[in-house]
């Protein structure tokens, strides 16, 4: 189907469900039970989650095909949603030219930054790349933000103001990004029995757009340029020996993963019309970095996964407190609750960052290949279990590529 | 699927299945339309406290943290009842708000504008809050109120002192009972006044962002108005823990005060450093050199140590503030955690009980309706003394203090002593003063959301 | 003239731990071939000993005195440090003062013991590994690290002041015959400036004059060809690994005094140090030094007011600019070795 062979097609169509079904796989718990807290599907967490792995696809595209480290990309992510939403402020709500824009914007400056650091190789070009994007950080946060010219608005994030021409923007429009008037906000939410599920036109566009950043992924994965790819990763000076000049494919696929990059920060903005400074920071540029090897670099869903993940511990994890811990061991004798709480304190809430890692840590020492090397395994392992011995098993881990 | 073996697991699934398809006419229902964003159905209503957890600033935020669930127990009738006994408006009876028991969830601003917001929408979207309450940074306060404003819901925002928070960037949705970099400018001037001269030369180090800015334009105008001169005002790159260049050329330059307009780890730094090169010690232009640090916390007293000795700021609010409100939250406070709260700490208790007392005067949980007890509203008891919600830019009036590193402490939580409680009306600017944004700031329109 | 000294005594005072961070990165790197991102975790765990030390100097019991009244009127508990108690309240009050500089004894064995247990209990099992390996479990390592001294010191900056000789400032100008107060400079700043030295040199001289050194740069040269002499060149590694810990260690221990440590100061120091050692050339220790010093200077320089208001936010980005430009123009770093790190 669409060109992909049967292995694909079913990793397409499991993405494209996986996606479409979030609001229900999300929520498994009923809203009012303790389980609660730890349901993700509400809106924002789910665009989010999107929105990362749309950011982690491309960035595996440049790092998981190449080998090229970049730790920068986050300035690209940046750039789209500062481009997203000076497209708001000037000319209308209206989502789709701003995330046009922003593509636009996040390759320009992906192909002179490309340009000018894929003339070196190794740690050279991941801190070439870190040096751009801390610059971009740097002059967005404050240079770029004075009064006299104002471009990124600092600290508090630029932001649409009452008071922006908005040319294109008329009365009876929604006074938030929106798709032809349906505006990213809206949501419907469905309650079954206990159960409530929310569906968000916002996340429903990261959706469709992820599937078919997805699906691109995979043709560039599987074309022939994409071999060039894998071969600059193996041995790029048996290619340039073969007289294959590598130049243009890399930055090839430094401009494919910024513009991805920028897609990422564009819908960023569209689902909430603000732009941070501290998107383009060193940590942001290494998380996707570690989303991308904690899922399983160079595979195609593990970048996904790794979004997920690093997502899912920022938002549910940080917010469970003692009181909530209390709830949940409320049936246990009061000693043994106190000290349960106790033995978990540091872990959640504002020790979020502990747990993650902790978890860095367990997956990298005990699955090499990332999350999609635990999934293999434990593929494996039922198979083996229920097959029993004519299960042959593969002399290597394949990767789901 | 090639496994046909049925299982008592399959079983159940199709089983839950049926279940449900044989229900599905009672219960496949949308939810219906309520009057406002989160309005509050059971038995009990959710406040969101979005404070920094993780970071520089994330002791700030557990004072916060500590503030905000001790204000919710004596919303619900337990402890001792703090301020509700000391409070001029006696519509709160501890019994929750409105007759609802008040439960609170709570997130990680990080100090980032983006990861606030974050935080704050899953409070909206997932746990139902109906306010946001707390935070450390301006940039913060300012992105989560524009996002109170769009999903309608209220913001009150924690430790946040730039000027743009009820200034350009005012919101209807949005309120502000922390002092401002103007307020503190107007406190501040006279008092260095009078123990400095009329006719000294100030340095500005400023850190590079918005919050600097600010700060450093109101400390400016009015120590210039009272004769000062400012000689240079340098711009420090927020990433900066060393200020040892920037502080360096300060003895050089004719000034004899030093203006650190720093906050959090910057100022314990830039503080110390300046301490390290003997600044204090030296005597420019025939006068003692001094050092001002315009906006104080406790957490920085603590981390900046013997550093702060003698040197004066400003202050929304000090434990050792002798009105009844003071005394009595510290106490409650005191009695609960063993220290005693911290300024951001006293605003975030505060507004929790100013929005509780807001719902039960206005009678119901419609941020409009919120909005407008709470607009104008004049009240005591908190800790502050006298305070006004003014109405056309939702900040709050109040006296200010200046403070002074203490000479001699008796134990690690009275660094600081109040040197002058700066009257309300000293600090107190039109609604449309330049620095505020001016004729064209406006609050917009209150949104009830939904 | 005077300006231009200050801000080059600040530039070395600020490249002091740069090149010391990044004389322990490239040890590591250079003799394990490991990204270590938890080398500034290192930094600030030392910094720790010195805040330990304090606390453990400090350690005291309580007498209740009833003249005096805590904030909530009961009557004040006074502390006396046991050290006090022990040694008389002189020349106990001297050891707390001087905790910082005892902080150096106390650091080093807990330093190398750190070092020498990451390197047995984790990095060893990395060696073979991609360096995004590396680089994601040394990640997670210090952000555990870090999460753990939070837990038990808080967020907030803890002062770790110099000994009250060393305090102030000293007014070098005069001494060089320039006006009062032309340059001023503190003395634990000298001091941090000397002990740099003395650690880098002594570094040098240990890989340079001792048989053990030898071997050690042998390994870095060609570790196989070593290996076949018969030389256990992996327990010298290990050896070398809680030595590069112990730099970074001591770093941090005399850094507290400039700037009061807080638990995540190391993360501040890191993404800098590697561009310091990236600048000065992947696994050559020179080069790290090198670079250190000369990010510092120019750093400082971009700093004054001349240079910012010339270029707007210059002081910003000089670092980034600065390691563009020299990486544009110098493939590998200032004293880079081919074939590093390139592949």
């Amino acid at each position: 189907m669409l060109g992909l062979d049967k292995k694909d097609t079913t990793l397409l169509i499991i993405v494209a469900l996986l996606t479409l079904l979030a609001p229900f796989l999300l929520n498994p718990f009923p809203s009012d039970s303790a389980m609660a807290q730890f349901n993700a599907g509400y809106p924002d967490l789910m665009q989010r989650f999107v929105i990362f792995g749309i950011f982690a696809v491309g960035f595996n595209i440049l790092f998981g095909l190449t080998g090229y480290l970049s730790f920068g990309h986050a300035a690209f992510l940046g750039i789209g949603s500062y481009s997203a939403v000076w497209m708001f402020k000037l000319f209308s709500y209206n989502v789709i030219p701003a995330i046009a824009l922003s593509v636009i914007m996040a390759g320009l400056f992906s192909l002179l930054i490309g340009f000018i650091s894929l003339r070196r190789s190794g740690i050279y070009f991941s801190i070439l790349t870190l040096a751009f994007a801390q610059m971009s950080f740097a002059l967005a946060y404050s240079v770029l933000s004075n009064p006299k010219f104002n471009l990124t608005n600092g600290e508090t994030g630029l932001q649409v103001y009452a008071d922006d021409p908005q040319m294109f923007h008329r009365d009876g429009l929604p006074d938030l990004p929106h798709l032809f008037g349906l505006s990213m906000r809206s949501t419907y939410t469905l309650d079954m029995g206990a159960w409530s599920f929310d569906f968000n036109a916002g996340y429903y566009l990261c959706a469709v757009i992820m599937m078919i950043v997805f699906y691109l992924a995979i043709r560039i994965f599987r074309s022939p340029f994409g071999m060039m790819l894998r071969a600059v990763k193996s041995n790029q000076q048996r290619m340039n020996y073969t007289g294959l000049n590598s130049r243009p494919y890399t930055l090839a696929a430094f401009v494919i993963s910024g513009m991805y990059a920028g897609l990422a920060g564009g819908l960023m903005a569209a689902m909430d019309p603000l732009a941070g400074a501290e998107r383009m920071q060193w940590t942001a540029s290494g998380e996707v970095v570690l989303m991308t090897i904690l899922g399983g670099t160079g595979t195609l869903i593990g970048p996904v996964l790794g979004a997920g993940f690093i997502k899912y511990f920022e938002n549910i994890f940080s917010k469970i407190n003692d009181s909530v811990l209390h709830g949940w061991f409320a049936f246990l004798p009061d000693g043994m609750e106190d000290f349960v709480v106790a033995v978990l304190h540091p872990f959640v809430g504002k020790g979020w960052h502990l747990t993650l890692g902790i978890l860095f840590m367990l997956v990298v020492i005990f699955l090499p290949g990332g999350l999609v090397e635990g999934g293999t395994r434990l593929r494996n392992w039922f198979r083996g279990k229920r097959s029993g011995a004519d299960d042959k098993p593969s002399g290597k881990t394949e990767p789901a590529e | 699927m090639s496994n046909k073996s049925v299982t008592r697991r399959g079983v159940l699934k199709t089983g839950a299945v049926a279940g449900a398809g044989v229900a599905l006419p009672t219960i496949f229902t949308a939810s219906s339309a309520s009057a406002f964003t989160n309005e509050p159905t059971g038995g009990t209503v959710t406040l969101g406290f979005n404070v920094p957890q993780t970071g520089p600033y994330a002791d700030e935020g557990n004072d916060e943290l500590l503030a905000q669930q001790l204000a919710v127990e004596h919303l619900n009738g337990e402890g001792d009842g703090g301020c509700l006994n000391t409070f001029t408006s006696k519509a709160l009876k501890g019994n929750g708000i409105l007759g609802k028991k008040v439960t609170f969830v709570t997130g990680d601003t990080q100090t980032k504008s983006d990861a606030a917001r974050a935080s704050a929408k899953s409070m909206i979207e997932k746990d139902g809050a109906i306010m946001i309450n707390g935070g450390s940074s301006s940039g913060v306060a300012v992105a989560v109120q524009g996002l109170c404003q769009e999903a309608g819901i209220i913001f009150m925002a924690g430790l946040t002192h730039a000027n743009d928070t009820t200034g350009k960037d005012r919101k209807k949705n949005g309120f502000r009972h922390f002092f401002n970099a103007y307020m503190s400018g107007a406190a501040l001037a006279p008092v260095l006044a009078k123990e400095m001269g009329a006719d000294r030369r100030a340095y500005h180090l400023t850190a590079d962002y918005n919050w600097g800015w600010t700060q450093e334009e109101s400390i400016v105008a009015s120590t210039e108005a009272l004769g000062w001169e400012t000689v240079n005002t340098v711009k420090t790159p927020l990433a900066s823990t060393d200020f040892s260049s920037y502080i360096a050329p300060v003895l050089n330059s004719g000034a004899d005060v030093l203006v650190l307009n720093h906050y959090g780890g910057n100022m314990v730094n830039s503080l110390t450093n300046a301490i390290q090169f003997g600044l204090l010690d030296k005597v420019a232009n025939g006068k003692d050199f001094k050092i001002v640090v315009p906006l104080y916390s406790e957490l920085m007293a603590a981390g900046a140590g013997e550093n702060i000795k003698g040197v004066l700021g400003s202050m929304n609010y000090n434990w050792q503030l002798e009105n009844e409100g003071s005394k009595a939250f510290v106490k409650s406070f005191g009695e609960k955690y063993g220290k005693p709260p911290s300024n951001s700490a006293q605003t975030c208790y505060a507004q929790v009980l100013l929005y509780a007392d807001a719902v039960e005067r206005a009678g119901s949980f419609n941020p409009c309706a919120v909005v407008e007890a709470l607009e104008g509203f004049e009240f005591d008891g908190l800790g502050n003394g006298k305070t006004l919600y003014r109405a056309e830019d939702h900040q709050c009036f109040k006296d200010v203090l200046v403070v002074r590193g203490a000479q001699n402490p008796t134990n690690a939580y009275d660094t600081l002593e109040i040197v002058e409680i700066t009257p309300v009306d000293q600090v107190t600017y039109p609604p449309d003063h330049p620095m505020f944004g001016g004729a064209e700031a406006t609050l917009g329109e209150c949104n009830e959301g939904a | 003239m005077d300006a231009i000294l200050l801000q080059i005594l600040n530039g070395l005072d600020k490249g002091s731990a740069y090149a010391l961070i990044a004389l322990g990165l490239t040890l590591i790197f250079g003799t394990l071939g490991v990204v270590n991102f938890a080398h500034g975790a290192l930094f600030m765990i030392g910094a720790f000993c010195a805040v330990t030390l304090q606390r453990i100097l400090n350690l005291s019991f309580e007498s209740v005195d009833e003249s005096q009244t805590d904030f909530l009127g009961n009557p004040l508990k006074v502390k006396t440090p046991y050290v006090e108690a022990w040694f008389g309240p002189e020349a106990g009050a001297v050891i707390i003062d001087w905790s910082v500089p005892l902080a150096v004894l106390f650091a080093i064995p807990i330093m190398l013991f750190v070092g020498y247990a990451m390197e047995r209990g984790l990095i060893k099992f990395f060696y073979k590994r991609p360096h995004a390996d590396q680089i994601l479990v040394t990640f997670g390592l210090a952000i555990v690290l870090q999460e753990v001294i939070k837990y038990f010191f808080g967020a907030n900056p803890i002062q770790t002041p110099p000994p009250e000789a060393l305090r102030g400032s000293l007014d070098l100008g005069v001494m060089v015959g320039f006006d009062p107060n032309a340059i001023i400079y503190p003395i634990w700043r000298l001091v941090y400036f000397v002990f740099a030295t003395v650690i880098i040199g002594g570094v040098f001289a240990f890989l340079q004059f001792t048989t053990f050194g030898m071997v050690v740069r042998a390994g870095m040269a060609d570790r196989e060809t070593v290996g076949l002499l018969g030389i256990n060149i992996d327990r010298r590694f290990t050896i070398m690994f809680g030595i590069a810990a112990a730099v970074a260690g001591l770093a941090g221990v005399m850094y507290g005094p400039l700037n009061p440590p807080n638990y995540h100061m190391g993360m501040d120091f890191l993404v800098l140090s590697f561009v310091v050692v990236v600048v000065g050339g992947m696994g050559s220790l020179p080069g790290a030094v090198l670079a250190g010093f000369l990010l510092g200077i120019l750093e400082s320089f971009a700093s004054t007011t001349w240079a910012t208001t010339t270029i707007p936010g210059i002081n910003q980005i000089i670092i980034y600019l600065v390691a563009i430009i020299i990486l544009l123009t110098r493939p590998r770093g200032l004293m880079g070795r081919k074939g590093v790190m390139e592949d």
